[in-house]
C-alpha cells in the first residue's frame, strides 16, 4: 500500500517533467551543404543565412513553440557524399525536413533518395528549372523567371545573335536548351553554343570561337572556380562583348573576386543580391553583418536559403504540425508566403516553385552594379503552364523545354 | 593601284596568315600550360623518384604570394619571382619534416604527400577565406584580322621554353646539376665519392616545388585565386609527365609539344570536351606503346 502511494507520487512528480520535456522536443532540420570543396566559395552564405534564419525563429520561439535543431553534414562537393549524407539523415537523425544542396547534380543525386523515404526536402538554390516532384520544394529561382526577363532585354538592347557557353552537365545543358527557346522565340538566332567540363580552366579557343561567329552578346552559364577563369581570359583578349547570365555575380561573386573591368558590362537576373538597395534588404544585411561580419558576400542563394527556412515555418504553422504529410498539404493548400530580403515570396502550389522579384543587375566598368530594371512577383509559371500539378497529381520527375509532362 | 584581285589576294593572305597564328597561339596556350604544370613535378618524381600529390598546393602557394605581393605594391615580375621562392622555401620544409623520412617507400610518400594537400587546402579555406581578388592580366592585347589576342597569353609559351632552357644550364652547367644527376645515377656511389646526398635531395625537392610555384605565379593573373585552384593543375601534369617518362627535360618538352598539338587540334575541331578526352586518350595510347614514356626514345643506350 505504502509502495503503491510512493510510485504515484513519483508519478505525478515525474510525469509534467516528462510532459514538458516532450512539449520542447526540438523540430530537427537536416542540412546538406558544401561547406569545403570546389563550392564551398558560393555555399557558405547559404549555411549562415540558414542559420541565421534558425537563431532568430528560435529567439521568437521556434516553430509551433518548438526550437530548431540544425544536422548539418559537410558534403564536401562530392555528389557521392551527398548521398551518403542523406541516408544517414533519413535513416539516423530522422529529421522533419532536409535543406541544401548547390550543383543540380548533387540535387539529382539525392532526389531519388528523398522520394524513396517520402522526405519532405526543400532544395534553396537557383537552378535549371523543371522539377516536378511531390517531395521537393525549391526555393531559388528557375530559367522561366530569369531568362524570360533578361534573354529578350538584352535582345532589344543589342541585338538577336547569341552565343551560349555553358558548363557540361545537367544544369548548363538545360539553361542553354531555355536560352535556345527564349532567342527563337523572340526572333533571335544562336550564333554558336559551347559545353565547357567544368574541369576546363583555359578558354583560349572558346574566345576564338566566339570572335569568329560575331554575336552581340554572350550568355556565360559557367559554373566553380575553374570556369570563373573565363571573365579574366575574356578581357585579356578584348573581345568585348555584353554577357548575360542566371548565375554569374550572384553566386560566386565573381564581381567582387576579380579586378575590373573582367566583368564590364556583365548583366545578370538573380532574385537577390548584396547591392539591392531596399529597406528589406538593408534590414537583412545588417542582421546578417552583424551575425557574420567577415561575410565577403550576401548572395542570391544567402537570400533563398533564408527564406526557405521561413516558408518551412509559414507552412508547418498552418498545417499545426510538423508532420511532413501535413506540412506538404498546407504548402500545397497555396497562400504560404514570407516576407524576406527581396520582398513577399509565395509558394506555387501546382509547382513547388517560388514567385520572386527579378533584378537586373549590369556590371559596371568598376565593377559596381547597377539595376536598370527590377521585375516584380514573377512567377514560376512554365511548369503549370506545362502540365505539373502536384496539388492534384504525384510526380517524381524533371522536365524540360523539350521533354515536359505528358498531358 | 590597287586592282581588286590584289585586293583579293592580300585579303586571301591575311585570312591565312590569321589563321595559322590563331593556331600557333592556341598550340602554344596549351604547351605552356601543360610544360609550366609539369616541371615541378617532373623534377621531383624523376631525380627522386616521389610521387608529389602536394603538387598543386605548391603552384596554390606561388599563386598566393605573388598577388599578395603584387597588390602590396611590389612589380609583378619581382612578385612573381617572390611566389616561386616562397614555393621553394616550404617545399624545403615539407621535404625536412616529412617527405625525407619516406624516401624508398613509394606508396608511402604518395599517401603522406596526398594528407599535406588535404590538409593544406582544408587549412587555407578556413583561414584565408574561399577566395582572394586576383590580379588583371599584364600587357594589352592585340588584333590580328577577326581576332584579338592577350600579349601576355601569346609570350607564356616563351616564358615555359626559357624556364627549360634554364633548367638545362642547371643540370648540365653548375655543381648543382653536375651532384644532382649523379646522385640520381647512383645515390650510393655518389655518396661514397663524398658527396651530400641528403642536401643534394632537399635541394632537388626544393627546385621542383619552386617550379610549381613559378607555374602558379606565371598564371595567378588568369585564373581564379581559391584554396583548391592547385588541383586544375594537378591532371595535366600528371597527364605530361606519364607521357613524358622519368626524364626531366627530355620527357616533358616531346611530351607537352606532343600533347599540346592533340589538345589544341582536337579543341579547335570538336570543341573542349574532345580536346580533353584527347589528351587523356593520347596517355593511354602512349603508356601502352611506350611504357618508360617518350622521353625513353631520346635515351642513349
Amino acid at each position: 500500500m505504502n509502495k503503491i502511494r510512493r510510485m504515484a507520487i513519483a508519478c505525478a512528480f515525474t510525469l509534467p517533467v516528462a510532459m514538458s520535456v516532450m512539449a520542447v522536443e526540438p523540430v530537427k532540420l537536416g542540412l546538406l551543404e558544401d561547406q569545403s570543396g570546389n563550392f564551398s566559395l558560393a555555399v557558405i552564405p547559404k549555411i549562415h543565412a540558414t542559420q541565421l534564419a534558425i537563431d532568430e525563429i528560435n529567439a521568437k520561439g521556434g516553430i509551433l513553440g518548438r526550437p530548431i535543431k540544425l544536422i548539418h553534414y559537410d558534403t564536401q562537393s562530392d555528389n557521392t557524399k551527398f548521398q551518403e549524407f542523406a541516408r544517414r539523415l533519413i535513416q539516423t537523425d530522422k529529421p522533419e525536413v532536409i535543406f541544401g544542396g548547390f550543383s543540380s547534380a548533387s540535387r539529382e543525386a539525392i532526389r531519388p533518395i528523398m522520394d524513396k523515404a517520402k522526405q519532405l526536402y526543400f532544395y534553396n538554390n537557383q537552378y535549371e528549372g523543371g522539377v516536378c516532384d511531390s517531395n521537393v520544394f525549391v526555393t531559388g529561382a528557375v530559367p522561366e523567371q530569369q531568362f524570360s526577363t533578361l534573354v529578350p532585354w538584352l535582345m532589344e538592347k543589342y541585338g538577336k545573335r547569341v552565343y551560349t557557353i555553358a558548363a557540361d552537365y545537367n544544369f548548363g545543358q538545360i539553361s542553354a536548351e531555355w536560352v535556345r527557346k527564349i532567342v527563337k522565340e523572340n526572333g533571335g538566332t544562336m550564333a554558336g553554343e559551347e559545353f565547357i567540363p567544368l574541369s576546363v580552366n583555359q578558354f583560349g579557343q572558346t574566345i576564338q570561337n566566339i570572335q569568329k561567329a560575331k554575336p552581340d552578346f554572350v550568355m556565360t552559364l559557367l559554373v566553380g572556380n575553374l570556369q570563373s577563369a573565363y571573365f579574366e581570359q575574356q578581357a585579356a583578349a578584348n573581345l568585348n562583348l555584353p554577357m548575360g547570365s542566371s548565375i554569374q555575380v550572384g553566386q560566386a561573386y565573381e564581381h567582387k573576386r576579380f579586378k575590373p573591368p573582367a566583368l564590364k558590362n556583365m548583366y545578370v537576373t538573380p532574385n537577390y543580391i548584396e547591392e539591392v538597395d531596399s529597406p528589406a534588404s538593408n534590414d537583412f544585411k545588417k542582421r546578417f553583418k552583424a551575425k557574420y561580419p567577415n561575410e565577403p558576400y550576401i548572395s542570391q542563394e544567402a537570400a533563398n536559403a533564408y527564406d526557405a527556412v521561413y516558408i518551412y515555418k509559414a507552412a508547418a504553422e498552418k498545417a499545426k504540425s510538423t508532420d511532413m504529410v501535413a506540412v506538404r498539404k498546407a504548402l500545397e493548400g497555396g497562400g504560404i508566403c514570407t516576407d524576406g530580403p527581396q520582398g513577399k515570396v509565395c509558394m506555387d502550389p501546382k509547382s513547388h516553385h517560388m514567385s520572386h522579384t527579378i533584378y537586373l543587375a549590369h556590371v559596371q566598368d568598376d565593377h559596381s552594379i547597377k539595376f536598370p530594371k527590377v521585375w516584380n512577383d514573377i512567377q514560376p509559371y512554365w511548369l503549370g503552364e506545362a502540365g505539373c500539378n502536384l496539388a492534384v497529381k504525384a510526380d517524381y520527375s524533371q522536365y524540360t523545354p523539350s521533354n515536359p509532362p505528358k498531358k | 593601284m590597287d586592282c581588286p584581285g590584289a585586293t583579293f589576294s592580300k585579303g586571301l593572305a591575311m585570312t591565312l596568315l590569321t589563321t595559322v597564328y590563331s593556331f600557333l597561339y592556341q598550340f602554344g596556350d596549351s604547351f605552356a600550360y601543360l610544360t609550366l604544370s609539369a616541371l615541378g613535378l617532373a623534377v621531383i618524381f624523376g631525380m627522386m623518384g616521389v610521387i608529389n600529390l602536394a603538387h598543386g598546393e605548391f603552384v596554390m602557394c606561388g599563386a598566393y604570394v605573388t598577388i599578395l605581393t603584387a597588390k602590396a605594391g611590389v612589380p609583378l615580375p619581382l612578385a612573381m619571382l617572390t611566389g616561386a621562392l616562397a614555393a621553394a622555401c616550404v617545399g624545403a620544409i615539407l621535404e625536412y619534416l616529412v617527405v625525407r623520412h619516406l624516401y624508398n617507400r613509394l606508396f608511402d610518400s604518395i599517401v603522406a604527400t596526398w594528407a599535406v594537400s588535404l590538409i593544406t587546402q582544408q587549412a587555407m579555406l578556413i583561414f584565408a577565406g574561399p577566395s582572394i581578388e586576383g590580379l588583371s592580366t599584364p600587357f594589352n592585347s592585340f588584333e590580328l584580322g577577326d581576332y584579338s589576342f592577350s600579349t601576355y597569353r601569346a609570350l607564356l609559351p616563351f616564358f615555359a621554353i626559357a624556364v627549360l632552357a634554364g633548367l638545362y644550364l642547371l643540370f648540365f652547367r653548375t655543381n648543382y646539376g653536375v651532384y644532382a644527376r649523379a646522385t640520381i645515377q647512383n645515390a650510393q656511389m655518389a655518396k661514397c665519392l663524398g658527396l651530400r646526398t641528403p642536401r643534394i635531395y632537399s635541394m632537388t625537392f626544393a627546385l621542383g616545388a619552386g617550379l610549381a610555384g613559378l607555374a602558379g605565379a606565371l598564371y595567378a593573373p588568369t585564373i581564379t585565386a581559391v584554396p583548391t585552384m592547385g588541383s586544375s593543375f594537378i591532371v595535366p601534369a600528371f597527364v605530361t609527365v606519364v607521357t613524358g617518362g622519368a626524364n626531366v627535360l627530355l620527357g616533358v618538352l616531346p611530351a607537352a609539344g606532343f600533347l599540346g598539338l592533340i589538345q589544341s587540334g582536337m579543341t579547335a575541331a570538336f570543341g573542349q570536351l574532345a580536346g580533353q578526352i584527347g589528351l587523356l586518350i593520347t596517355v593511354i595510347f602512349v603508356i601502352r606503346l611506350l611504357p618508360m614514356g617518350m622521353g625513353h626514345l631520346f635515351n642513349r643506350r
